[in-house]
């Protein structure tokens, strides 16, 4: 938790003004029954009603005073955690900026959201409660007990079985309950996975008609999530009777021996009454407080997550020597290449890779699923690091070229497309911020995506995304394809990403692509045999290691695995 | 998922104090759209009340303990009272009678916390039973809802309405309720109470609290508003982190991560400045009522005090009046957070109960038979069918399947071969002709039992979070393990099965995350020969997998289909080459048919397509 502390300090100011003021709130709410007594003993007790009504009005006075402190320790305390939120969330998107693909896969994207949001939020929320909680309960309950002592240290002593009795009753929902408030949210994780298979695989379960199956799995786990709710439910409700049961047993016994001390003249009417209103304020005091504990190690738990994003260090930066190189050429040499990911055990994904990809060739990738085609071309932009060997671009090392200068000359188009939401036009620009009109319309031209958008109803402003078109994924993919090309980068790699294009679209793709970026050195990955065809260099990946070089020609003649795809692609008459 | 987590159950049930959440209401903190409010709160009332009837018992018991248990505890301050009475002064006090009183606060409290107790505990039991039945009959509802409902519904959604919002039922179920009536109960009794006492005072001492309750209802109205342009950017700023980070990898590959940075930074700063607004504005409501009370506590205290002078009432009246006037303010304040909670909580109960209203599939139950022993002869006949009305997917086919035959549907996205499949295993009804299966017409025939006999592939290979074992023995739940493996042996699947940790025992997380497509793939076929159908239908089974992947499942395929009727819809020729034969279907038409090499003889549709995805290799 200091850990995060440290977003509290630039406002240290608001910080302390915070409970400060709440002192005053408290101060007011203590004076109260104390201002009352005098009425009652000394105004009352002697018919002056002149005191009568001054101390009433001083009461009002403190009243209003009061409520000035708990509105300023509100607009105060809001201020900090609002900015403490907000700073702390800014710094978790930066450093997620910062991640490695290797964080990335590590931390999975929904949980990264919800740490961003939700966790913030609680954490954000706890900073409220103990700038103004914390602080109120702890002095409401020590100043009653000093102005209670003050009055009759006696009568006091009451608090000495009242206290430990609460510590034991919330220590006993804290112990008892909290594992359990666990467990339900194991079963209820549980009853809500089995609704949300039943949602995706519904086809499956009503083809193979196993409704009843699934309902009478889906009752066990509802079951057994009402069992361990009821039991939950019962054994923290037990504690709030119990609690209240303490503090009016406390009163009853303030009243009995106060009445005792009247008569025996040690005190007065109007303090013990004044003591019954210190008793409840003590009492009611250290019950939130144990229910704002029980909160603040709910928070815990989102603290603990947000440290673990902060604390993640960023495994591929730039190097301290790294070279502010522009890479123009685009030649790529792997040598000896082997990566394994963080981490995993086994084989390494792959093996002893040379190859050198030479300035406007294009590389075609192929290789089954699990090959690790697309580990080998996420290596060249440093998405990851190689695990041995080098791969040097214009003859650099990339790991000793500046990140954004390498990535700045790298087109990359991902197997799984991405837009964001905006327009068309806006998601294009995505690849190059001072682009122009007529850019942007020669690379949708090149990607084979200018006559889709031409014939939508807004055609470049249209806007993608919930509310507006529903593209096909052939068309984002080449929308995503237009992205990467805006960037006349000298490397373009195209991982899977003609996938959904029929053969004729992706031909004239390719002729586009050559004639826009003849001097680009090209990547592709393909499934294809049909889209590697025209390749300067195909390689072929099996197990992560490269198991044929060459050309179309060549490879059909020598290469074992390429005869056995092609096979698989053209049939049996075709080889 | 886990944005819904930290509104459940993890609060602690009882919620007597100020609500401090970062957003207002503790509870529903977090990152949701403001809650809408429900269209028709009466006729989801009367339906959640339904529910509630079947624990009548219950529910007349903790209503009858809460009224007897607040009642109760109201007597502690006109007790406090006339204890306080007895001391006249010293000497002078009469401690018989403060005994007696003594013990009957003591008496009081002690049944009134035990009733209090004994509330908890049977409503704890009439909620989540309640909430039981709910959740189940809504879980067996969806098992009933046609296919149609869940294509045309978005998924989130739906979860959402199936997890969030029956979530917040429960929890309304569970705290509101009795809350906001003892809190109800306080009010009344205390004022009546107080009234009874001296109506005079009760004035003096309510004096103030229309104040405070027409200053909070006005800054209410100011929360809303800022509460909704807080959820806005809320809104705002959730999309662009889902997005971001979810589209991570494309912000790196084009080096744009200051650029997201500071258009994050921007709505971050707009959300700062609309939370401390909204915040602030909530935040000054528990002052407020503080300093209502305090008022009326030195109202009291004063003109109780002048009374006293004159006589008009005693010093104990002023002592009740003290510990009343603390009873007012906090449950009016309360029954004001909980009746937000009850609003979210209706909205999401007329949600679930939408569902629950949806028309199932086994409606039209009456004059369909079983379907025993199936030979496999399928015809459709003069077929017309579209999803939406006129704009028919399939038009006039007609196709008929010899048992024992392998049929091959082929042609572009989008010309109805899936649909065909839909309307084959009735997940959607034929509109017009018809489809028999040995020369019984489908619709006449139970829905279970006609799906018994088909044995379905999807292109999408869906795996339950469970062990290997079971997701085979999905295909027939009364298998034994030996069939089990058997039907994995013969699906070509046993061999990488073995090599996994735990071999057949193996759990698949994520819905089989840790195996790969065609791995997944095998365990569907498994399933399906398990399932010993008579009828197979195999959906585009293979194009998500390599083509070399695709040759070792073909195998299994090939077992899989011998000896029953087969549909086999694919996009790659290749692989259905040896069906007995193929229709090319093109805009919901049946545009060629025949075997592979007739067609191609043809120089047909079928050929132009087969070229134009061999001919740059051939």
């Amino acid at each position: 938790m200091k850990k995060l502390f440290i977003y509290i300090k630039p406002y240290w100011k608001a910080t302390l003004a915070a409970p400060l003021l709440m002192l005053i709130e408290v101060a007011a709410d203590l004076m109260q029954p104390r201002l009352m007594a005098k009425i009652v003993d000394m105004g009352i007790a002697t018919g002056d009603v002149e005191l009568v009504i001054r101390t009433g009005l001083i009461m009002i006075g403190m009243a209003l005073l009061g409520v000035c402190g708990g509105i300023g320790c509100m607009i105060y305390s809001s201020i900090v955690a609002q900015s403490f939120g907000t700073d702390l969330r800014l710094d978790l998107f930066k450093r997620t900026q910062s991640f490695s693909f290797a964080s990335l896969d590590k931390f999975k994207t929904a949980s990264l959201i919800t740490r961003l949001t939700n966790d913030v939020v609680q954490v954000q929320s706890l900073v409220l409660m103990l700038l103004r909680i914390f602080v109120r309960a702890p002095f409401l309950a020590m100043g009653g007990m000093i102005m209670a002592m003050m009055i009759n240290f006696q009568l006091a002593l009451i608090l000495v079985f009242a206290i430990p009795i609460l510590a034991v009753a919330l220590s006993y929902v804290i112990k008892k309950g909290f594992p359990l408030f666990s467990k339900v949210q194991k079963r209820l994780d549980k009853v809500n996975k089995v609704m949300q298979e039943n949602l995706t695989g519904i086809r499956v379960v009503k083809a193979f008609a196993r409704s009843d199956f699934e309902n009478s799995r889906f009752g066990m786990a509802n079951d057994r999530l009402a069992q361990i709710n009821i039991k939950a439910s019962r054994t923290v409700g037990l504690v709030m009777p119990l609690m209240m049961l303490v503090m009016n047993l406390s009163i009853v016994a303030v009243l009995w021996f106060g009445g005792i001390k009247v008569n025996n003249g040690s005190i007065l009417v109007g303090e013990v009454m004044a003591f019954i209103n210190y008793m409840g304020q003590i009492l009611s005091s250290l019950m939130m407080l144990g229910f704002m504990l029980m909160m603040a190690s709910r928070a815990k738990v989102s603290a603990d997550r947000i440290i673990e994003v902060l604390e993640t260090e960023t495994d591929i930066k730039d190097a301290q020597d790294a070279k502010d190189q522009v890479i123009t050429a685009g030649r790529v040499d792997f040598q000896n290449v082997s990566f394994q990911y963080q981490g995993a055990a086994g084989n390494p994904v792959l093996k002893n890779i040379s190859f050198t990809a030479n300035p406007g060739e294009t590389v075609a990738v192929l290789g089954s699923t699990g090959s690790g085609k697309s580990t080998l071309v996420n290596l060249i932009p440093r998405f990851y690091d190689v695990t041995v060997g080098n791969i040097l671009v214009d003859g650099t090392d990339v790991r000793k070229i500046k990140m954004e200068n390498l990535r700045a000359s790298i087109g990359m188009v991902l197997q799984e497309t991405i837009l964001f939401s905006g327009t068309i036009k806006e998601n294009i620009k995505w690849g190059r911020d001072d682009a122009t009109d007529e850019e942007i319309i020669q690379a949708a031209i090149t990607a084979q995506a200018h006559d889709f958008i031409m014939k939508l109803p807004e055609g470049y402003n249209a806007v993608l995304g919930q509310r507006g078109v529903n593209l096909s994924g052939g068309q984002k993919q080449r929308l995503a394809i237009a992205r990467a090309l805006l960037k006349k980068p000298a490397i373009l790699i195209l991982d899977d990403s003609t996938s959904a294009l029929d053969l004729g679209t992706e031909s004239r793709l390719q002729q586009a692509l050559k004639k826009y970026l003849g001097n680009t050195t090209r990547f592709v990955i393909a499934q294809r045999i049909s889209s590697v065809l025209e390749a300067d260099k195909i390689l072929v990946l099996e197990d992560g290691q490269i198991a044929g070089v060459g050309k179309h020609e060549d490879l059909v003649k020598n290469c074992r695995v390429y005869q056995d795809i092609y096979r698989s692609q053209m049939g049996e008459e075709a080889v | 998922m886990s944005t819904q987590r930290n509104n459940s159950k993890e609060q602690p049930p009882f919620s007597s104090q100020r609500r401090v959440g970062p957003f207002g209401g503790g509870h529903r903190a977090g990152f949701k759209g403001p809650k809408v409010k429900a269209k028709d709160s009466r006729k989801t009332l009367k339906k959640l009340w339904q529910y509630l009837k079947r624990q009548k018992k219950g529910l007349i018991m903790a209503l009858a303990l809460v009224i007897a248990g607040t009642v109760l505890s109201l007597l502690g301050p006109y007790l406090i009272g006339l204890g306080v009475d007895t001391m006249i002064g010293p000497g002078r006090v009469d401690l018989e009678r403060l005994g007696t009183i003594a013990l009957w606060m003591l008496t009081a409290h002690v049944l009134s916390a035990l009733m209090g107790a004994m509330q908890t505990y049977v409503i704890a039991g009439v909620s989540h039973h309640t909430v039981r039945e709910l959740r189940k009959d809504l879980f067996e509802k969806v098992q009933m809802l046609p296919v149609r409902f869940f294509d045309q519904s978005s998924h989130g959604e739906l979860m959402s309405r199936l997890t969030n919002d029956i979530e917040t039922v429960s929890n309304t179920l569970t705290q509101s309720i009795t809350h906001v009536l003892s809190s109800i109960i306080t009010v009344v009794g205390a004022l009546g109470m107080m009234l009874l006492l001296s109506p005079i005072l009760t004035v003096i001492s309510l004096i103030s609290v229309p104040f405070g309750l027409a200053l909070t209802g006005k800054i209410a109205k100011g929360t809303r508003k800022h509460f909704l342009a807080q959820q806005q950017e809320l809104g705002a700023l959730n999309g662009v982190i889902e997005e971001t980070i979810s589209g991570q990898r494309v912000v790196k590959a084009f080096n744009h991560e200051e650029k997201v940075i500071g258009l994050f930074e921007g709505v971050n700063l707009k959300l700062k400045s609309a939370g401390i607004k909204a915040q602030i504005y909530s935040g000054v409501i528990p002052p407020l009522m503080g300093v209502v009370s305090n008022i009326s506590f030195a109202l009291v205290a004063g003109a109780g005090g002048w009374m006293a002078l004159k006589g008009m009432i005693s010093i104990g009246i002023i002592a009740s009046f003290l510990n009343y006037s603390r009873h007012f303010a906090r449950p009016i304040n309360d029954i004001a957070n909980q009746f937000n909670l009850i609003q979210s909580a209706i909205a999401g109960a007329e949600r679930v109960f939408e569902v629950m209203e949806e028309e199932v599939e086994f409606s039209q139950e009456e004059g369909e038979v079983p379907l025993k022993d199936v030979s496999g002869k399928v015809v459709f006949q003069d077929v017309t069918f579209g999803y939406q009305k006129d704009l028919p997917v399939l038009k006039n086919i007609s196709l008929t399947a010899e048992p024992g035959q392998t049929i091959a549907l082929v042609g572009p996205t989008g010309a109805g071969k899936t649909t065909i499949v839909n309307l084959l295993t009735r997940f959607y009804d034929v509109e017009k002709g018809s489809i028999t299966i040995d020369g019984k017409d489908i619709r006449r025939i139970k829905k279970e039992s006609l799906r018994k006999k088909l044995g379905i592939v999807l292109q999408d290979a869906y795996l339950f979070s469970d062990t290997v074992r079971e997701n085979i023995r999905f295909g027939k739940l009364d298998a034994a393990d030996s069939e089990v493996e058997a039907a994995a042996r013969m699906a070509n699947a046993e061999q990488f099965i073995l090599r996994l940790p735990q071999g057949y025992d193996t759990f698949l997380s994520d819905e089989g995350g840790n195996l790969s497509q065609g791995q997944r793939q095998l365990l569907t076929i498994a399933r399906a020969i398990l399932a010993n159908p008579s009828i197979l239908i195999l959906d585009e089974a293979t194009s998500s997998v390599d083509t070399r992947t695709e040759m070792h499942i073909q195998e299994a395929m090939l077992s899989l289909m011998k000896g029953r009727t087969s549909f086999v819809i694919a996009h790659r020729l290749s692989t259905i080459r040896g069906a007995d034969l193929i229709l090319v279907i093109n805009d919901g038409e049946i545009v060629e048919k025949g075997t592979h090499s007739e067609l191609l003889e043809a120089q047909g549709f079928y050929h132009q397509l087969y070229h134009s995805q061999f001919k740059r290799g051939a």
